[in-house]
């Protein structure tokens, strides 16, 4: 009991949820009567999800070890097809029913397009040997390209109400998109800890070498890895189409970089074998709660990037220090 | 290496790269003869300058086995902020000691990846998004985010100046600028770093194989702290080109540009792996991919085409050098 203790303190999600304590306590005193207030407390619920989904997909791929750079362009390019398949097949005039078929089947396309490139992403990295960053690099060009093509570039837009749901609406006073990534997370957390693909990708993360003597099937691990990350990215772009009520192939150009920082900020090892769903979940409330806090105050957007990366840099020297620290107390005694 | 060619010259990057250039100049020219012209090699050359510089810097990160993201950061920082501390301090400055400033700039930029890379040990694709996001920060926060477009008048001198100009028989204007040999500078002194000293031998060493250069004697983290050093400088260069040329000095521009780049430099066969890269392949995938940029259009692809194009490049270019690498591991193994 006392080591297990010991063992919750001295990890990098306890240090984060001291973290996001204090966030949300300072931004509390900064500015109480404005950040507290239910209105900004809602308006946070509505804003995060979508690049939280986005650091979910960026997590179980950073636990293999590799990354995925392609995320925004696979929330794009499924966003504008599921945008186009509703521009061309329904429109406000139709009968709820028949738009609420419409928008089912746009829904199933986007997701369909996100597995596909998930598995393309995949194959290149598995069969292809191409490593991550540039396998996603490459791909996400293309994602987003296709996107670009297909819209000529700018936006498309003109939907029935019905696809405001996703984005817009609440079920029993919660926001829709919260209810989505909390279903997400909470699927994605299963995964990693309950089943044999979770303790495969944990285990390849960690090491390769140990996974391919172990007899693990690591092409059709790698496959299942980038296809979920890239269903979970086709989530996030229909989020950003209802919330924008429009899609387009360079909405969230931002998200890259916060997707990726809140996964290394939630603790999740980029050289893989570690990582866990409550950290990355700390780390989204964190980064949130920093994000509308600084905007109460008046601070610019700019600043607020200046803020993300210098705290991805800080965290990152903690988290390399506090496991070096770890590791020499580890060392049996000379 | 006695043979007139190399041994691998049929199965290298470069020569795959240097054959897609002429495939492409080709049908270019079949489609439309004024594609070979000393005008269209004009421009693309001028296209080139600024990112055949940061390509190089690119390259000596990869050859030393890390990644580099935010050197567009660095060079759009150290350009912009020259600038203005030349128009409020010396608006008459002479252009070598405004670009002077901006490479010290960029080296100072650079040294803080390198201190943090090299001294703390932290991933470099980690550290450079970080510090990309926190140069782009600060010069937008507390240097300045509006677009200035009276520089100083020996900026614009600078752009002014050619090696050769002139105009063809059919009436078409066309001329090299002196930035043209910024660039040929950057890529001798870097061939000579790279191949002539010991310092080169250290960034390919390095890039091999940590532990062995280590084993050797190499000092592995001043080696690592040079090569962000360097190339911070270098981005520091190629920002005041940048802006010189451009006649502007926009905060906004430049950034986004670094997957482009590193493409470039990857498409011209340097490894994500380190140890491996050469100026020769880097010139060429960056001669690639501003050709694709500028002239996709004359094959008759749209330029909403122009993302996908690259990026299939990109796939293909990288992985089939990577799918024979693994196909030969699965032999040997």
């Amino acid at each position: 009991m006392n080591t297990s203790v010991k063992d919750f303190t001295a990890s990098p999600e306890f240090r984060l949820l001291i973290i996001m304590v204090f966030v949300f306590g300072l931004m509390s005193v900064l500015s109480p009567d404005r950040f507290l207030s239910s209105q900004n407390l809602t308006s946070m619920a509505f804003q995060f999800p979508e690049f939280a989904i986005l650091a979910l997909a960026m997590t179980i791929a950073m636990m293999t070890g590799g990354i995925d750079l392609s995320v925004v362009g696979i929330a794009n390019l499924s966003a504008v097809v599921a945008a186009l398949i509703l521009t061309h097949f329904s429109n406000a005039e139709m009968p709820a029913a028949q738009s609420a078929i419409w928008l089912a089947i746009a829904i199933t396309a986007a997701l369909c397009i996100g597995a596909i490139a998930g598995l393309i992403n995949g194959s290149l990295v598995a069969f292809f040997g191409l490593p991550p960053i540039l396998a996603t690099l490459g791909s996400g060009l293309v994602f987003t390209g296709f996107a670009i093509a297909m819209t000529g570039g700018s936006a498309v837009m003109g939907f029935p109400d019905t696809v405001a749901l996703i984005g817009n609406a609440t079920l029993a006073g919660v926001p829709v998109p919260l209810i989505l990534f909390a279903v997400l997370a909470f699927l994605l957390h299963l995964v990693l800890t309950r089943t044999a693909f979770g303790l495969r990708v944990t285990m390849y993360g960690a090491n390769p070498l140990a996974a391919l003597y172990a007899a693990i099937d690591i092409n059709r691990m790698l496959l299942k890895v980038y296809v979920i990350a890239g269903m979970f990215a086709s989530v996030a772009g229909l989020i950003i189409m209802s919330r924008a009520n429009s899609a387009k192939a360079d909405y969230g150009s931002s998200y890259l970089l916060l997707a990726v920082l809140i996964a290394v900020l939630g603790g999740v090892n980029p050289y893989g074998g570690y990582g866990r769903v409550i950290g990355v979940v700390l780390a989204v409330l964190s980064m949130q709660f920093l994000s509308s806090g600084l905007n109460m105050l008046g601070v610019s957007n700019f600043a607020r990037e200046l803020i993300w990366g210098a705290l991805l840099i800080l965290v990152m020297v903690i988290n390399t220090h506090a496991v070096t620290a770890l590791r020499s107390s580890l060392k049996p005694p000379k | 290496m006695t043979d007139w060619l190399p041994k691998d010259f049929w199965t290298r990057n470069e020569t795959l790269v240097a054959g897609v250039i002429m495939l492409f100049c080709f049908v270019a020219t079949v489609s439309d003869p004024r594609f070979l012209t000393i005008t269209t090699v004009s421009d693309l050359l001028r296209a080139s300058i600024v990112i055949g510089i940061l390509a190089v810097g690119a390259m000596l990160v990869l050859v030393s086995g890390g990644i580099d993201v935010s050197f567009t950061a660095i060079a759009v920082f150290a350009m912009y902020s020259s600038t203005v501390l030349s128009l409020t301090i010396w608006p008459e400055i002479p252009w070598p000691v405004i670009f002077v400033i901006s490479v010290v700039f960029g080296a100072a930029l650079g040294a803080i990846n390198g201190f943090f890379i090299a001294f703390l040990g932290l991933p470099t694709l980690i550290v450079t998004l970080g510090t990309l996001s926190i140069f782009r920060g600060f010069l937008l926060t507390f240097i300045g985010s509006q677009r200035i477009s009276d520089l100083p008048p020996s900026m614009r001198d600078f752009s002014r100046g050619v090696i050769a100009r002139g105009t063809t028989e059919a009436g078409n204007f066309y001329s090299i600028p002196w930035a043209a040999l910024a660039l040929l500078f950057v890529i001798v002194l870097t061939w000579f770093i790279l191949k002539k000293t010991m310092l080169g031998r250290s960034i390919y060493a390095i890039g091999g194989s940590v532990e062995s250069a280590r084993r050797i004697g190499i000092n592995v983290k001043w080696t690592q702290f040079f090569v962000y050093v360097y190339v911070g400088a270098l981005a520091g260069l190629a920002g005041i080109i940048h802006g010189s040329v451009g006649r502007m000095a926009d905060p906004f521009s430049l950034v986004g540009l670094e997957l482009s780049v590193i493409a470039a430099v990857v498409l011209g066969g340097a490894r994500l792996i380190g140890g491996y890269g050469t100026l020769t392949g880097t010139m060429l995938g960056v001669a690639l991919i501003v050709i694709v940029q500028n002239s996709l259009i004359v094959i008759g692809i749209p330029t909403t085409w122009q993302s996908v194009t690259i990026g299939i490049l990109i796939l293909l270019g990288t992985g089939v050098p990577a799918y024979r690498a693994k196909r030969a591991a699965a032999q040997a193994g």
